[in-house]
């Protein structure tokens, strides 16, 4: 769990950087990272960059619901958000609407772009929530 | 600021952060070297900020995720670091956003089951201070969680 958290706050980490903090050998290290990444515990890498430093001052998490479920797809509903490149990330939710998208912009006018040229015109697109990220923190979780 | 280079060093990374640095310089018509040092320089710059492993919570048994929408009670003047210290502090609480909008603050907690989501709402989220009203929505699929920016 450890090992887990330590790939968290940096995945470049070799596995002798690895083991040197936590105590285990490299080729400890490297035989317990294999079977992480063989039970599916990583999904992937994620690179950090400074939104706002490169010029992204906008984050908006929007929620999307359906308008009118059974006779839309949301197979293309689907395909076409996540074609958007503003769309950092898109989840399938259960409850108050359907769907929950991280969208990047520039600055409000962008994002007032994005949201009548891109997702508005999605296929099956209802009502839309916007709520603007003010701060946001990530915590290790239960590990 | 970023050039077109920089630019290009960043996507090719954001869409493969498991290539080699060779493969990246080959992909970008750079040697190896001279993207060790951009990179370098963005993140002496605090534009690159390094990699991250993403978690996949139901292989660790962690079924269950829920988002949870909170609005506080703005009449408490410490309401929000409360709130967000006392959050801080539940191990099964992933992410605390912030927001500016019809909703305060969001939660994402993961649970073991359904069970588990119970226990944890019970005991350890509506017992979090200031809370005026709560939504909790469940994750049914991720579509798309790669958090790359448009470059």
């Amino acid at each position: 769990m450890a090992l887990v958290k330590a790939m968290q706050r940096d995945a470049t980490q070799s596995a002798g950087a690895l083991g040197r903090d936590l105590g285990l050998s490299q080729p400890a290290t490297w035989r317990r990272l294999q079977k992480l990444q063989a039970a599916g515990v990583f999904k992937g890498r994620r690179v950090k960059l400074d939104a706002e430093k490169l010029g992204f001052g906008v984050t908006v998490f929007l929620g999307v619901k359906l308008a009118t479920k059974g006779r839309v797809s949301l197979d293309d509903f689907e395909r076409a958000v996540i074609a958007i490149p503003e769309v950092q990330t898109a989840e399938h939710m259960l409850g108050l609407y359907d769907y929950r998208l991280r969208v990047v912009a520039r600055d409000l006018a962008d994002f007032e772009r994005i949201l009548r040229r891109r997702i508005m015109t999605l296929p099956g697109a209802g009502d839309v929530e916007a709520n603007v990220l003010l701060s946001e923190e990530r915590l290790p979780g239960p590990l | 600021m970023l050039d077109d280079l920089d630019r290009r060093i960043l996507r090719t990374l954001q869409y493969t952060p498991d290539a080699a640095m060779h493969e990246i310089a080959d992909r970008c018509g750079l040697t190896a070297a001279k993207v060790t040092r951009r990179l370098d320089k963005l993140r002496d710059a605090g534009l690159y900020r390094g990699q991250e492993a993403v978690v996949d919570w139901a292989a660790l048994g962690f079924e269950v995720s829920v988002s949870l929408r909170i609005t506080l009670d703005k009449t408490q003047a410490l309401a929000f670091d409360e709130f967000h210290a006392a959050a801080r502090d539940v191990p099964e609480v992933t992410e605390i956003q912030t927001f500016l909008g019809r909703v305060d603050v969001r939660l994402f907690v993961v649970a073991r089951d359904m069970a588990h989501y119970q226990m944890l709402y019970r005991d350890r989220i509506l017992t979090l201070p200031h809370i005026s009203d709560i939504e909790a929505l469940m994750l049914v699929s991720t579509l798309k969680s790669d958090e790359r920016l448009p470059l």
